[in-house]
């Protein structure tokens, strides 16, 4: 049976909590980033930019069957591993089942507090834009 | 003086991030702050506190004493040719902005022109676009080679008629190599043009005597050599600041308000207007006597030593490149902006960060020179006296270690 998006997000945070050291859980999240699905070059457009971010984000979607499925990029790892974190819990997701959720696996998993600043910014604008998708195909 | 010794001064040196020693090679973007200037601001507030200029009690007669003294310890720093040539501001980016509008106001005319280099700070670049809209000027761009030298000679071409001031910085905060100020000052004063330095970062590691240069308007900030933030200079040669209008109205700064009209104070208090930062300037002079002191040889030998690692080490890593290479003529400050092939600035700079060590990663306020290098952000340390050949080593070693984690 499908997992639901809490469960993708338990899983993560639960995998997370399996490293002590911030060191170990960069390396996770550049695992992450090596594996994202590859976009496409000509999907590197500045409308799909996503603004706060110091390195490019770039994140588009597609809407199928009532679902949104989310794809991304970033010319820097580690947000390429934040970015493929989030579209493994939201895309492929309902809308509805994207605005009830509360975000705050992000918290759970400590990301947002050991991010820089600008880093967090970054994390804030992808999740805004996730969420802004969301509420334009509900 | 050894690098032991002046490490027990600057009390920031012995934290500790993610329980690592902290390692502070961010020192181009601010330097740590000694006990003697945090015993100046200290002791002004807890002792000397009042508003300065105004008042005839003795606690306002102390602290207007203590930010006088301090107009004369930068006058003689920067061998200003008197104490009236030194205007106090909040940093290198309102000196600057107080010489573009000022300048604007009385001596530009629309189709006039103003030159600045392809490797300037955004404080260098933007007040003069500013002006220049404002004013119907036009901007023109010194270019900078492959090597990031400025191309001095291209200035002969720059230079016209209607070229109205030149404004470069002294050191870039990017590249790291001293500029040849002397023989762009020559030059533009052979075509009869002022020049502004921004030493933010020449302050710091060259010795300045602004009548040799004879440079017309010479800008730093007061936190990137040791002392408060929000403390700046201005020195701008008398002939000019008496010429300029005032920049911002308020009070202290006038002779007379009348409804009927105003007349302003001499300056430089003429630019000087509101409740200045009476318990900042004055820590201006232990900070600067403290920089005299890291002018001693062997301590300069010492920080030449780690520089030259850096360098060996940098220089030898085929996956690095490094922006801003001396030619013979040129002296680089221990700074060392690079790019990894394969990995980003960014990512490079938050597993430093992990392993306790303070780089700057990203534009570092110089779009344009990104662009010149085709690049979206660079990573750079800047060190200081403070920094050990010990803390260069292990640097290296984490970069190595980062770089893997990453390709
Ligand atoms: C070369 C240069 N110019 C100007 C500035 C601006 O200085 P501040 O931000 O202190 O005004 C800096 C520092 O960031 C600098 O390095």
């Amino acid at each position: 049976m499908e997992k639901t998006l809490q469960e993708v997000e338990n899983d993560f945070v639960e995998e997370f909590s399996m490293y002590d050291e911030w060191l170990d859980k960069y390396e996770y999240l550049i695992d992450l980033g090596k594996n994202l699905r590859p976009y496409p070059e000509s999907g590197k457009t500045d409308d799909k930019l996503v603004r706060g971010c110091q390195s490019r984000v770039w994140l588009d979607y597609k809407v199928e069957n009532g679902r949104i499925y989310f794809t991304a990029d970033s010319d820097a790892i580690i947000t390429k591993g934040i970015i493929s974190l989030l579209i493994s819990v939201y895309s492929g997701r309902t809308p509805g089942e994207i605005l009830s959720d509360d975000f705050s696996f992000i918290n759970r998993i400590g990301l947002k507090e050991n991010l820089s600043p600008t880093r967090a910014n970054g994390l804030v604008s992808m999740i805004a834009t996730i969420k802004a998708v969301a509420e334009e195909n509900s | 003086m050894n690098v032991e010794n002046i490490r027990n001064l600057f009390p920031q040196l012995s934290e500790k991030v993610y329980g690592k020693d902290l390692v502070y090679f961010d020192n181009a973007a601010t330097s740590l702050r000694p006990l003697t200037v945090i015993n100046k601001w200290t002791d002004i507030s807890s002792r000397h506190n009042a508003n300065i200029h105004r008042a005839v009690h003795k606690t306002a007669v102390d602290a207007t004493e203590e930010y006088e003294s301090t107009r004369d310890a930068v006058k003689d720093f920067i061998n200003a040719g008197s104490r009236e040539e030194i205007v106090f501001t909040s940093g290198t980016t309102a000196s600057v902005n107080l010489v573009a509008f000022c300048f604007g106001e009385s001596l530009i005319e629309e189709g006039d022109e103003v030159i600045v280099s392809e490797e300037e700070h955004h404080s260098n670049i933007v007040p003069w676009q500013m002006m220049c809209q404002r004013k119907g000027a036009v901007l023109k761009v010194l270019p900078i080679d492959d090597d990031g030298c400025m191309m001095i000679g291209e200035l002969e071409r720059l230079c016209t008629s209607r070229t109205k001031i030149v404004a470069v910085a002294q050191i870039s905060n990017v590249l790291g190599l001293v500029n040849p100020l002397k023989e762009i000052i020559t030059f533009c004063h052979s075509k009869g043009v002022p020049v502004l330095v921004d030493g933010a970062q020449g302050i710091v590691h060259e010795s300045v005597d602004v009548q040799d240069i004879d440079c017309d308007f010479y800008a730093f900030s007061g936190h990137k050599i040791y002392a408060a933030p929000g403390t700046g200079v201005l020195y701008g040669k008398k002939k000019f600041l008496e010429k300029f209008p005032p920049y911002m109205g308020g009070g202290e700064m006038i002779e007379s308000v009348k409804f009927s009209g105003t007349t302003y104070a001499p300056v430089p208090v003429k630019f000087e207007a509101g409740t200045q930062n009476f318990a900042g300037i004055p820590t201006l002079k232990p900070a600067l006597e403290l920089a005299n002191k890291f002018k001693d040889k062997e301590l300069s030998e010492y920080v030449a030593s780690v520089s030259e690692y850096l360098d060996y080490k940098l220089a030898g890593n085929p996956r690095i490149h490094i922006y801003g290479k001396p030619d013979a003529n040129l002296k680089k400050i221990p700074l060392f902006s690079f790019s990894v092939e394969g990995a980003h600035h960014e990512d490079l700079a938050l597993i430093l960060d992990k392993m306790g060590i303070a780089v700057r990663s990203g534009q570092m306020c110089a779009e344009p020179v990104m662009d010149r290098f085709g690049v979206s952000g660079m990573l750079r340390i800047s060190l200081a006296p403070y920094n050990t050949m010990e803390e260069a080593e292990y640097f290296i070693k984490s970069l190595d270690k980062a770089i893997g984690m990453l390709i």
